[in-house]
């Protein structure tokens, strides 16, 4: 339940943020994205099973397969808010401002 | 034989990584980039003859036990995506040479890792394995667009990195909602375990919308016009014959083996593909540069390409196919008549041109026949594939679809005439002349490759038995996935 809540939450305030009209405020929005989905990869493991996972650890262990997806899942977020934080660096550079409105000319 | 599967991306991520040590050294970058795209066709090649006749070749990578392993398959669909796609790599790797676009340090690197990327969606048969080949790929093609870092590839890359980063999201979240309540990833056992399952199908209906925003189907394809035209002519080149068509690969494999059983989602896909073919058509009319027209029929064609999934009968699938393979490599022609006129005459915007027939005939006709076949009219290939989808609609009892489609030609047909008109009839505005920038043998290149393939589209037409012949083995293959399934469930 509480892990329902935390991924309703970071989900919320993710796609508050990515309707924002800022590159970094969108990044940002990315990042809580990522972060709800994460949890939820964890949360579909069986919020219950925490032991080791390791093979034949017994009725305890945590679902190996869950945690090899969220490991998998935060490195990529991760290289993806570099990449947008650089694309917003570039267009305060380019158009100066990280603002998508202000900066819409010919088409 | 199935050992042979992991080559189909490792040995492109492999030239990728080797291409990005070798910065300064264009020459040795090229060699690895082509063989890569080869390796790649020649896998394709060898799997298709392989699973031709029903076969699926499978590879459990690792050896782990059942249930972590990540199983790999490739069916005839896989194989001939491979080969499809590697072809695609192909043309566009020569234009961009010819252009001297693939100058920049990096370009290379990232067209064999965006290769990768597509390899591993096409052959895999797990759900989080096809995210993170998804991702590979996608990230290789948020550099390559942004590439120029000019203002308008910066705000095409916002655009576009935005919404295929919550497109992502979206299929993440579904990835766990779909493990949660199947505790499976591998596509042979959720075809199995989703159907009947209310909180997996939510899970499915996110992946479902995540896998429509990458295809680009109406009204998640807001991002591709706005995105491609931005992109390097080359570079679209490679867009349009990749990116998409995974998106559109997927949602085969999907309907194949789960949303097949859905009740009550099939004549959804119908009005999806008939919405997106007929917004994306118009769209194309009103374009007014040839890449813009042409980008946004790439919309248009992603709905012929979904339709005969809200079907599913061999007559419509193997019509499906053998539509796809003919529309990538007539798109790409199309849109490499667009990278040369760029740089034969300094602008592709239609104002801007005129006359082109007098002044290049060989370019003329480099755009007229493959522009005959996108729009359907015989005896092109691209009025094989036509014929037959709208006969399979009809035949299926689907006759609006097949009326919209129809109707959708004559208006692609209208916006090839458009560019005809604008481009290559009439009078060359006053402009100056922008000279030779290219050698000689690079503009005989960049004519040539759209003109090769447009003969290619024609005589394709009348002769497309064994194509056709080749589509309904695939098709057969989807309809009933029995063979897939079994082959990718280890006993």
């Amino acid at each position: 339940m509480s892990a329902a809540v935390v991924v309703g939450l970071l989900a919320a305030g993710g796609t508050y943020l990515v309707l924002q009209r800022g590159v970094v405020r969108v990044a940002l929005g990315f990042t809580l994205l990522g972060h709800a989905a994460t949890t939820l990869l964890i949360a579909a493991g069986g919020a219950d099973a925490r032991g080791v996972p390791f093979a034949g650890a017994g009725p305890g262990a945590a679902d190996p397969l869950p945690q090899a997806f969220a490991l998998t899942a935060i490195v990529i977020s991760l290289g993806l808010t570099a990449f947008l934080l650089a694309l917003a660096f570039r267009s305060r550079d380019v158009h100066g401002s990280d603002d998508l409105e202000t900066t819409e000319g010919e088409r | 034989m199935s050992g042979l599967i992991p080559l189909a991306f490792a040995f492109p991520l492999t030239a990728g990584a080797l291409g990005t040590l070798l910065r300064g050294r264009r020459a040795a970058q090229r060699l690895l980039t082509v063989a890569a795209a080869l390796v790649v066709l020649a896998l394709g090649v060898v799997l298709l003859a392989e699973v031709r006749t029903g076969g699926v070749v499978t590879d459990d990578v690792g050896a782990w036990p059942d249930g972590l392993a990540i199983v790999l398959a490739v069916d005839p669909l896989a194989a001939l995506m491979l080969c499809v796609t590697a072809g695609a790599t192909l043309v566009a790797l020569t234009v961009a040479w010819a252009r001297g676009e693939d100058d920049h340090p990096l370009f290379h690197p990232l067209v064999a890792s965006l290769l990768a990327g597509v390899a591993l969606a096409l052959v895999t048969a797990d759900l989080f394995n096809l995210f993170v080949a998804f991702e590979v790929m996608l990230i290789a093609s948020y550099v390559l667009l942004a590439l120029r870092g000019g203002r308008d590839q910066v705000r095409a890359g916002v655009v576009y990195v935005g919404t295929n980063l919550l497109a992502s999201a979206l299929f993440l979240l579904g990835v766990g909602l779909v493990y949660g309540a199947t505790g499976t990833v591998n596509l042979a056992r959720l075809a199995t375990a989703v159907p009947g399952d209310p909180a997996a199908l939510a899970g499915l209906s996110l992946l479902l919308v995540a896998v429509a925003a990458k295809a680009g189907l109406v009204p998640l394809h807001g991002w591709l016009p706005r995105a491609y035209v931005h992109a390097g002519p080359a570079v679209t080149v490679l867009f349009s014959g990749l990116l998409t068509k995974v998106g559109v690969y997927v949602l085969y494999r999907l309907t194949s083996l789960i949303l097949v059983d859905v009740t009550g989602l099939a004549p959804w896909l119908v009005a999806v593909a008939a919405v997106t073919m007929v917004v994306g058509v118009v769209g194309a009319v009103g374009g007014k540069d040839m890449r813009g027209i042409l980008t946004f029929h790439m919309v248009s064609q992603v709905g012929y390409l979904v339709l005969p999934l809200g079907l599913m009968t061999v007559d419509a699938v193997a019509a499906g196919v053998l539509y796809l393979v003919q529309y990538v490599a007539v798109k790409a022609a199309l849109l490499a008549v667009a990278a040369a006129t760029r740089s034969l005459e300094g602008s592709d915007r239609l104002a801007d041109l005129g006359g082109l027939l007098r002044t290049r005939p060989a370019l003329g006709i480099a755009f007229l026949l493959p522009a005959l076949a996108l729009a359907g009219l015989p005896p092109t290939s691209g009025f094989v594939g036509k014929y037959l989808l709208i006969d399979a609609a009809f035949a299926a009892g689907s006759w609006w679809g097949g009326a919209v489609m129809l109707g959708v030609s004559l208006l692609t047909l209208l916006s090839m005439i458009k560019i005809l008109t604008g481009a290559f009839w009439g009078e060359r505005p006053e402009r100056p002349d922008p000279g030779h920038v290219l050698t000689a043998t690079r503009r005989r290149v960049l004519v040539g490759v759209p003109l090769a393939i447009g003969v290619a589209a024609v005589l394709l037409g009348p002769a497309a038995a064994p194509l056709l012949e080749l589509a309904r083995d695939v098709a057969t293959g989807l309809v009933d996935p029995s063979g897939y399934l079994t082959a990718v469930v280890r006993p």
